[in-house]
């Protein structure tokens, strides 16, 4: 079966004054329909910019300088503006971290739904209205049809993301990006609304791209994740496996500093150092400064992201 | 509430309430006839609770729980509205400013945003060294140079970096120098809101070791602000849960996450992802979370509670005392209904 | 660590101000000007505010370009006989010294009235803006005639003369100082909340000191934009009570009573007095609106990305 999704050695690269320098750097995934998966990394690694790069939103001074990026067995890496609109929104969607980046505190929920629905198919407004109630319902908004009438500063934030989940799939899309949908939440929203998204990918047959810092959430709802460092995916392979047994150290420094791995009051595993900015990555392996495996190869030479155990894909000389 | 021994601090029945209804104009309304109306945010509601010397006593709650609110309050930044707070036995709410200094050489505070918490204009040797000098003026400067230098070691910042501003460093780094400023008075006692939850997970790591090396070797007591509960499984001695303002639970750390009694603390505990757990079953509650302007009469809980009986709309529950040691404001656990 | 200088040199600042031609040809022309407005006294053919250099047999000597112009005027004589060229440097001085003494006077009340009205918040703060709605809603032309008026009457119109300068740059001053208090009162209801003030109180720190070494500083970027548009604004109000007769006697002439002395004679051919110095008032005032217009995107932190 082809891929839903499939982005190879992507590469995107940002024009600075200083000259360009590489946000991600030889990217590559896939996503089969209604596979979920999870993007994890730390502020800096470039796993927003990835999900950007995806339905091709980079804002200036950022471009795709390289790779390809496959949907729906058309390359849509160099589509224009105008081609790809028609994919965004409509065939892939995006939710972000703060509900109100997407909503339009001006308009009612109603208004702003019909909208995105008439722009881009052909219907009625009472079509998209209804179709816009069922949405609602599907993420088990309470009382869905006083929702549409009313204002997003009305909601509280738990509701805001339900509605933006809604919209994003208003026209039933094949893939869903959430890029963080849930930092800035509290926990018992959180859980409720990652429990949404899953139980919405499974019904709906989509796939799920979630872009987060959080291990523990993404290892809830994905079955495969892909830790991004500074640019490149250093580790790829199955949610279980790569919770329980990660193969690259950076993993196995990242999932031991969370606290709860351990017994509480000793100290936690701490990975020293940080994440080099994009500006100054080292020569070779771009952990080797923290990593306490580093030999002489790790500086001189990037390793490349091949198989190692358990199905598991890293980007590592010493494992 | 009664220990044997003095606690550190204590707070008695605090009660802040924020008055946000503005000017003249805002407060008129004219639904049934022209008349003035207040709001207030209610972020605080009758919470006691002590903290003795040497432990670590966790706020959590959900944001707009006011736990951010009792820390500054406990720490003078707001006048309380009701209730009192004692520091080993001398009461400082009601303190002037010159009466508190010898206090702020005690009791001092770490904050969130290491982004906004270090004046932009100002290098880290001003920022360490304004304290000091205040403090002490008869300091000489290089007395204070040596201080600064000192403490920098000991958060882990190189002392050769003293003459740099904050934009120079990185999150983490300047979360150390905000902790270098909490520690440079030698206090006993630090408020720390929210140390961790604006930095990266390895980051944060470092820090909160930072954190717990240092409650050892600076004999510290921590009332330490967050809303990440398994940071506060990690570092604490005890936890309160605070919910829309109000103590739901206070009880030692391990009996809270072995056994959470609240319904609120229960489905706080079980909304937490692990890493490597599938999918757990979190308790749903029901309804949207009430705003701190218009709390719910009785048990501010109520409307979301699943327990909820008759008596939790009409009446406020009492924070009792359990045979453990904790303690719980709950109708259902005083009058042990079947809660499960 | 790097020096001061080599900040400077890779800094965002710098490198926008040489990315932005008009930022700066207006530099390059504000610094003439300046040049020329202290530079007076040397490099101006003659001292026109001395009445034993002014011929009355002069007068209304056009430009050297037209005919009956004279080598000896370049750009033609006033109305009096004075050197139209030595007239506008000395006006141009005149007026820039008003101007930034106006500001200064204005950045003082409104900076120290703005910091505690933000600050201290609550009465503080709605007694100090109410004053500054009142205070604005008083035409400014209005309490300078007042002022003017009440000046001349009580020391004469001989000091009033030898105090012009003074007396104007404390009219223009005190009237427009609400800008500035409202521009930091905005900016220190945004710095108050930060942590670092919430720090500085933890420590122990008084009132005063967090108000001026920890807030201000960092409220003073905004008064830096305002300012420079306030210089222009305040030469451009000199300017137009001088015109009015409120400001510069005829033997002191700024740019604007340049302008007013010229205008009689606009229609009877002499339109040099008039349109000479106006350009020269334009252009100036010009160069420090696009200087201040440039510093205001730069300054700005939400395009500002270092």
């Amino acid at each position: 079966m082809p891929s839903l999704l499939e982005v190879r050695d992507l590469e995107v690269k940002f024009a600075l004054r200083s000259g360009n320098i590489k946000a991600i750097d030889g990217v590559s995934f896939q996503l089969d329909p209604g596979e979920r998966m999870g993007l994890v990394g730390e502020s800096g690694a470039g796993k927003s910019v990835t999900g950007f790069a995806i339905i091709n939103l980079i804002s200036k001074p950022g471009f795709i300088s390289r790779g390809s990026i496959h949907f729906e067995g058309k390359e849509i890496s160099a589509y224009s503006f105008e081609k790809m609109r028609k994919i965004r929104g409509n065939r892939i969607s995006m939710i972000f971290q703060d509900p109100m980046m997407t909503l339009n505190p001006v308009y009612t929920i109603g208004f702003q739904m019909i909208e995105t629905l008439r722009a881009h198919r052909d219907m009625s407004k009472s079509e998209a209205r209804a179709i816009a109630l069922e949405k609602l319902k599907l993420v088990q908004m309470p009382s869905p049809e006083k929702r549409l009438d009313q204002y997003p500063h009305e909601l509280s934030g738990g509701m805001r993301q339900r509605i933006i989940i809604a919209i994003s799939l208003l026209a039933d899309p094949a893939i869903i990006i959430a890029d963080e949908p849930t930092t800035a939440l509290d926990v018992t929203i959180q859980a409720e609304i990652m429990d949404l998204l899953q139980e919405l990918c499974e019904k709906q047959k989509m796939g799920l791209i979630l872009i987060t810092h959080d291990l523990g959430v993404v290892s809830q709802v994905t079955e495969k994740i892909a830790v991004m460092y500074a640019g490149k995916i250093i580790e790829y392979g199955p949610t279980e496996t790569v919770v329980h047994h990660p193969v690259h150290p950076y993993t196995i420094g990242l999932i031991g500093s969370i606290p709860g791995s351990i017994e509480p009051g000793r100290d936690l595993k701490q990975i020293p150092g940080m994440m080099p900015t994009l500006t100054n990555i080292p020569p070779g392996c771009a952990f080797n400064p923290r990593c306490e495996l580093a030999a002489d190869i790790c500086t001189r030479q990037t390793p490349v992201l091949e198989e190692k155990q358990n199905g598991i894909m890293a980007a590592c000389h010493m494992k | 509430m009664t220990t044997n021994h003095t606690p550190l601090l204590r707070v008695q029945d605090v009660v802040k309430h924020f008055d946000i209804s503005g000017g003249f104009l805002d407060q008129l309304r004219f639904k049934g006839g022209i008349h003035l109306e207040k709001t207030t945010v209610k972020a605080v509601n009758n919470v006691s609770l002590f903290v003795n010397k040497g432990e670590t006593l966790s706020v959590v709650g959900e944001s707009g729980c006011g736990k951010s609110t009792l820390a500054r309050v406990i720490l003078g930044l707001y006048r309380p509205n009701a209730g009192r707070i004692f520091y080993e036995d001398q009461r400082i709410d009601t303190l002037t400013h010159e009466q508190w200094l010898p206090y702020r050489r005690k009791m001092q505070m770490i904050f969130q945003d290491p982004y906004a918490s270090l004046n932009p204009r100002k290098t880290v040797r001003q920022t360490l060294e304004e304290p000091l000098r205040f403090h002490n003026p008869k300091m000489t400067p290089q007395e204070a140079m040596d201080k600064v230098a000192y403490v920098m070691e000991q958060v882990g910042v190189d002392p050769a970096w003293i003459g740099r501003h904050p934009h120079e460093f990185s999150g983490g780094q300047r979360q150390r120098i905000s902790i270098a400023r909490g520690l440079i008075l030698d206090p006993e006692f630090i408020v720390a809101d929210e140390p961790v939850s604006a930095l990266d997970v390895s980051i944060q790591a470092q820090i909160l070791n930072l954190l717990m090396d240092l409650r050892e070797t600076h004999d510290l007591t921590y009332l330490f602000i967050t809303h990440d509960l398994s940071v506060v499984h990690h570092i604490s001695s005890r936890v309160a849960v605070l919910y829309l303002g109000t103590l739901c639970e206070l009880a030692s750390a391990g009996d809270l996450f072995n056994e959470p009694r609240h319904p609120y603390t229960r489905a706080l505990l079980s909304a937490i992802p692990k890493v490597g757990e599938k999918k757990a079953k979190h308790i749903k509650l029901k309804g949207e979370v009430p705003t701190p302007v218009n709390l719910p009469s009785g048990c501010v809980f109520h409307n979301r509670c699943v327990f909820a009986r008759d008596r939790c709309k009409k009446e406020f529950p009492r924070l009792n005392e359990l045979s453990n040691g904790s303690f719980v404001s709950c109708h259902g656990v005083e009058e042990g209904w079947e809660m499960a | 660590m790097k020096t001061k200088l080599q900040q400077f040199k890779e800094s965002y600042f710098l490198y926008s101000f040489m990315r932005d031609w008009v930022a700066m040809a207006s530099l390059v022309v504000l610094v003439v000007f300046l040049v020329i407005a202290f530079a007076a006294p040397w490099i101006s053919p003659m001292d026109p505010y001395d009445a034993t250099n002014i011929d009355i047999m002069n007068s209304e000597i056009p430009p050297m370009w037209m005919d009956g112009g004279s080598k000896e005027f370049p750009l033609g004589t006033d109305n009096q006989g004075r050197d139209m060229l030595s007239t506008m440097f000395y006006g141009l001085r005149t007026s820039i010294i008003i101007g930034l003494g106006a500001v200064a006077i204005q950045a003082g009340i409104g900076i120290v009235l703005g910091l505690m009205a933000g600050y201290l918040g609550g009465k503080t703060d709605a007694i100090l803006m109410r004053l500054a709605d009142i205070q604005f809603s008083f035409p400014y032309l209005m309490v300078a005639i007042f002022m003017s008026a009440i000046f001349q009457v009580v020391f004469g119109l001989g000091s009033f003369e030898r105090m012009a300068i003074p007396l104007l740059t404390l009219i223009i001053g005190l009237s427009n100082w609400p800008m500035f208090a409202r521009t930091i009162r905005a900016s220190v209801m945004g710095e108050k909340n930060k942590e670092y003030v919430e720090a500085a109180r933890v420590i122990g720190l008084p009132q005063r000191i967090i108000m001026f070494r920890h807030i201000l500083p960092n409220a003073l970027t905004s008064v830096m934009v305002i300012s420079t548009i306030q210089v222009a604004n305040a030469v451009m109000s000199e300017a137009a009570l001088s015109f009015l007769g409120l400001g510069m006697p005829v033997t002191k002439p700024s740019l604007g009573s340049l302008i007013r002395a010229g205008q009689e004679y606009f229609f009877s051919g002499s339109w040099w007095i008039t349109v000479l110095p106006g350009i020269w008032l334009v252009l100036f005032v010009l160069v420090i609106n696009l200087l201040g217009d440039w510093l205001r995107d730069v300054l700005n932190p939400k395009l500002y990305k270092g």
